[in-house]
């Protein structure tokens, strides 16, 4: 079956290319599946690299699969740039020119920091983004003992990358233009405990104000104020790579658009992870959720249908786990319906419920949240609350709200007659 | 591969299977010197379903294991048929306790997370839970 | 009014170095032994509760727990002793009749005890059970007098129906409401997997357990609770209950709080009605008022069932079995002294009745000289506590053996001698639904079927040394038994010579 073999082509080096590879192995092992990816790094763990400023791990342990499994799995890597598939000739174009032929292609290409225009910021010496390895390694070589660090940006990002550095600078300033930190996943409340939590760790912020313009060490604040600083970092945002489905003429939004099988309009293009858009199983609408867990099921499921196969992954929703100097929030789904609210010793949790269904939650706390999955999973798989005692369930999460028939049906190695 | 099938008709609710997990991965040989005074940290934790019924709950090993692929450092995976955690990669973030739907994951006494490993690391063999169950309401089966 | 003359029996000793705390104990007890002090931080007990089950013994992880027998004492006196002492305080306090449980604990003879098993030396071979055939299998019945031909020269079947065992040993009569559905269906599944069988006592048969009936023997006692065509039917026999050893000559009482549920329909009586089994059959008051019964039970059953009469062992027993064998029946059940119950009171349990070796020897030993041994089956229970004293009871002239308090033992029966307070630890004598849950089934048929099956090996055991492979060939067997420290006269009415003869 020799000229059965394909060549599949996967975009991109992170976790979604990576389950891509794994979900055609699933099927198909023979044919070539080659890795395109321009970080010269083997896969690693993109979310460690605060953790690797903190001395809490280490390259080795960041790596997203052992040596050896990409060679054992047949997996190839070119080391370069792709600029362009051509759907026609089923070719994916590399910066040098070179052109692969691919069966089908994936393109997992993530996302890209997104810096505004700001004056002056080509003057500043030392300023970096904080998404790779290699703005870690660069961030942590530029760093000195009483360096002062302005990081621009209170989203997740900036304030991971505060928490990696704080201790190894003089001072740590977090400004963002949004009235409270990590917005996007907090309301008010739960935000002002998170930045009560990081004050106290010397962390000092500057909200609901930016920067407007840049000196080679200082930050002029729109609101006048002035924060000389020795390392930049830019933690503004992030945008999806979606330029290659774009130039071949296919459908994009904010990320690229792909079905529930992760196939993009075009044929025999498939996308996965963080530069993609996908319908919100929580009631969110179509929207890209560049998180793990999303890029890791999505890159799978991309990979088996390549290989023809037939998977589904449409249960993809926002959620998050986050945690600063022991205070922990753990948020998903979308914030839209009745609130429901249950505290606790030290304890926040809100709970959003809309037509009989929990569409999202927020839990923070100095409380790790055992069995928030369960939350997570009445999002996920869409059970109705009027089915279990949700009354308990908000204070003690436990597979023990569940109906004793939903127990034995759904529970693996379970069995209750 | 085997698992631990709880068999919720017959579960006492007498935790038995928490004091023996938690032993049973103290690595002391003693069971009142691993847990006397100490708080306890089982991976295995019996809840009240109301109307008498009770059942230990611990990992289930699912064949598509969402901890795994959500774990953001590779600490959690999944070789063999069971999910094992490597406690050097954890970094506490705490992911894997937001997406498994059984409440399966906990924190253990150092801030890393820990679950049921099926015993397999600490040397005693068959799941300590299931071996000191008073009346087969956890069972070792394929 | 609590009774402030009785000093605790038991002391509950926890090594406060090993105890961690964890509640197993409290969470186990159903008498509120134990309880945790949340302000100390530590466990602590109300030993007045204790009846000395031993659950919390078993399950106490750290082995931290140890129940031992109060040495609080009253002045010594041999005659007053602290027992009798004890009784007569409950009773000063109480006004009522003294319950208990299981068999009879005082040390009366223990007749097995002084009985020894002969074995093949030089002159005869023994035989080795792992290399030739044993047989352990008996069949309970009437046996023809006689091979009977036809016309043709073929042998006639004259054979009347019977109850094959594969080993000498049947579950005894034990009532669902006396005992937990959990108890019954480890019982019938175990007799089921073993080819013997168990008894429902006169509970009637729970509509569940009906697919056991092929290994079961359907009791029809002087309540009558439970008894219809269906259940006679589902019967491999039907036992007619008399008496039991535990209390002859007085009925059977189980109290409405125990008539609930399944247990209110199964004995077909409304819930909540105490279930009082009369003292006598009222319908039976002479051994042609017995054969009625024998055989209206027949007629409803197509004479396709052996029919059991089961007896206490009271004085006379040898010329009641002698009657019982002639009223009709094919099987006579003799229960001992030292048989158990789920309760009854006091004095009788420790009073009345005899011991079942002497009864079973005189009763064997009365139907041969009469000539109708062959007409019955004789098994005996009261006691039957292993396999050695199974095989003693074949040799002397038993058929097979009813165990009862061995089989509860293997079900994790402590013997606390509790039953009647339906509190029991091991979800055994209990109707609460909290506490039969803690005996599976499952768990508790295969501990049966072990028990069993080491009986039988033992048995086998036994067997070979004597240089006999059936049971057949050891049944009243005699000379293969001689006896110790006994009298004369006991060691007559036993049949055996003393050991040295």
């Amino acid at each position: 079956m020799l000229d059965m073999k394909k060549t599949y082509v996967i975009i991109g080096g992170g976790v979604a290319a990576v389950g891509c590879a794994e979900g055609i192995r699933t099927t198909d092992k023979s044919s070539r599946v080659v890795i395109i990816a321009d970080e010269g790094r083997a896969p690693y763990f993109r979310p460690l690299i605060s953790y690797y400023l903190e001395g809490k791990t280490d390259l080795d342990r960041m790596r997203y699969r052992p040596e050896g499994f990409y060679s054992e799995n047949g997996i190839e890597f070119i080391n370069g740039k792709a600029t362009a598939i051509d759907v026609k000739a089923h070719t994916v174009t590399l910066d040098g020119g070179r052109k692969i032929k691919y069966d089908a292609v994936c393109v997992a290409a993530g996302s890209s920091p997104f810096v505004p225009p700001m004056e002056g910021l080509d003057k500043v010496e030392k300023k970096f983004g904080f998404m790779t390895e290699d703005d870690a390694l660069s961030l942590g070589d530029a760093l000195f003992p009483d360096c002062r660090v302005l990081i621009v940006g209170a989203g997740l990002i900036g304030l991971k990358c505060a928490e990696g550095i704080v201790s190894r600078c003089g001072s740590v300033t977090v400004c963002d233009l949004a009235p409270r930190v990590l917005s996007s996943i907090l309301d008010g409340e739960a935000a002002s405990l998170m930045q009560a939590r990081l004050e106290e760790h010397g962390i000092k912020f500057l909200l609901s104000d930016t920067a407007a313009s840049f000196g080679p060490h200082t930050a002029f604040m729109k609101s006048g104020k002035t924060v000389d600083f020795d390392v930049l970092v830019l933690a503004v945002g992030v945008r999806a790579n979606v330029s290659l489905v774009k130039d071949a003429g296919g459908s994009v939004g904010r990320g690229i658009t792909v079905d529930c099988r992760m196939k993009t309009s075009l044929p025999d293009v498939y996308a996965a992870g963080d530069c993609t858009e996908t319908e919100d199983a929580s009631g969110g609408g179509v929207r890209v959720m560049a998180i793990m867990p999303n890029a890791a099921f999505g890159g799978r499921c991309a990979g088996a249908n390549m290989a023809g196969g037939d998977a589904v992954f449409d249960c993809a929703i926002p959620m998050n786990a986050i945690g600063f100097f022991g205070l922990h929030a753990l948020t998903a789904g979308t914030y839209e319906g009745e609130l429901h609210e249950a505290r606790g010793d030290g304890t926040l949790r809100r709970f959003y419920v809309k037509d009989g269904y929990l569409s999202g939650f927020m839990l923070i706390g100095d409380d790790e949240f055992t069995g928030a999955g369960i939350y997570t999973s009445l999002i996920r798989n869409r059970i109705p609350l009027d089915t279990l005692d949700f009354e308990t369930l908000m204070q003690a999460p436990s597979v023990a709200s569940f109906s004793p028939g939903y127990r034995s049906l759904n529970i693996e190695g379970w069995k209750n007659a | 591969m085997k698992r631990v099938v709880v068999n919720e008709k017959w579960c006492l609710g007498c935790h038995l299977c928490e004091y023996n997990c938690a032993f049973a991965n103290s690595g002391l040989k003693d069971m009142a010197k691993a847990l006397k005074g100490k708080p306890l940290f089982p991976r295995i934790r019996v809840l009240d379903g109301g109307d008498g019924i009770t059942f230990a709950v611990s990992c289930r090993h699912c064949t598509d294991p969402i901890c795994v692929r959500s774990c953001i450092s590779g600490a959690l995976a999944f070789r063999d048929g069971a999910v094992t955690i490597d406690k050097e990669r954890c970094v506490g973030c705490f992911t894997c306790i937001l997406v498994c739907p059984y409440g399966a994951i906990s924190r253990d006494a150092d801030g890393a997370v820990q679950k049921c490993e099926l015993c397999l690391k600490n040397g005693t063999g068959a799941p300590a839970c299931v071996r000191g169950c008073p009346n087969g309401a956890l069972t070792y089966e394929e | 009014m609590a009774d402030l003359f009785i000093y605790p029996e038991f002391e509950v000793v926890r090594n406060k170095d090993r105890c961690i705390a964890c509640r197993v104990c409290e969470r186990q007890c159903s008498n509120g032994v134990h309880s945790y002090d949340e302000e100390c931080g530590v466990m602590v007990s109300d030993e007045a509760r204790c009846v000395d089950c031993q659950r919390c013994v078993s399950l106490c992880p750290t082995r931290a727990l140890k129940i031992v027998k109060s040495d609080c004492t009253f002045r010594e006196n041999a005659n007053w002793q602290a027992d009798t002492i004890k009784e007569i305080y409950k009773q000063a306090n109480s006004g009522g009749v003294l319950l208990s449980s299981m068999g009879n604990p005082k040390p009366l003879p223990v007749y097995w005890d002084r009985i020894l098993i002969n074995a093949s030396q030089v002159t005869n071979p023994s035989i080795d059970p792992l290399r030739e055939p044993m047989e352990t299998r008996v069949f309970l019945g009437k046996k023809p007098r006689a091979i009977e031909r036809g016309e043709d020269g073929k042998l006639k079947d004259n054979l009347t129906p019977q109850l094959e065992l594969s080993m000498p040993v049947m579950f005894s009569a034990m009532s669902y409401g006396s005992i937990s559905y959990n108890a019954h269906k480890s019982l019938a599944e175990a007799a089921s997997r073993l080819g013997i069988y168990y008894n429902t006592g006169e509970g009637g048969l729970h509509e569940d357990f009906y697919v056991y009936g092929p290994n079961t023997v359907v009791q029809v006692a002087s309540g009558r609770f439970g008894v219809h065509a269906d259940y006679l039917d589902a019967g491999a026999a039907i036992e007619i209950k008399m008496g039991q050893g535990a209390k002859p000559g007085i009925g059977g009482h189980l109290p409405g709080t125990k008539i609930v549920g399944d247990v209110s329909r199964t004995r077909m009586i409304p819930e909540g009605s105490d279930a009082i089994s009369p003292a006598p059959h009222h319908d039976i008051y002479s051994i042609e008022d017995l054969r009625q019964l024998v055989y209206s039970l027949k007629e409803a059953t197509q004479y396709k069932k052996p029919v059991i009469v089961k007896v206490a062992a009271v004085h006379n027993i040898a010329a009641i079995a002698s009657g019982i064998a002639r009223s009709g029946a094919d099987i006579i059940a003799i229960d001992g002294f030292r048989g158990g119950t789920g309760a009854a009171p006091t004095r009788i349990r420790d009073n009345v009745g005899i011991p079942i070796e002497l009864a079973l020897a005189a009763c064997d030993t009365r139907l041969r000289e009469e000539g109708i041994r062959n007409d019955v089956s004789l098994v005996v229970g009261g006691s039957i506590r292993s396999a050695s004293d199974v095989v003693k009871a074949i040799a002397l002239g038993a058929d097979a053996c009813y165990i009862a308090t061995a089989a509860l033992l293997a079900l994790g029966c402590h013997l606390c001698r509790t039953c009647q307070t339906g509190l029991c630890n091991w979800g055994i004598a209990t109707q609460r639904p909290e506490l039969v849950k803690r005996l599976n089934p499952e768990l508790g048929a295969e501990r049966l079927y072990n028990l069993m099956t080491a009986w039988r090996h033992e048995i086998m055991e036994l067997l070979g040394g004597m240089g006999i492979n059936s049971i057949e060939t050891l049944r009243g067997n005699r000379l293969m038994l001689r006896g110790v420290n006994m009298t004369e006269k006991e060691l007559e009415i036993l049949g055996i010579s003393h050991a040295g003869e």
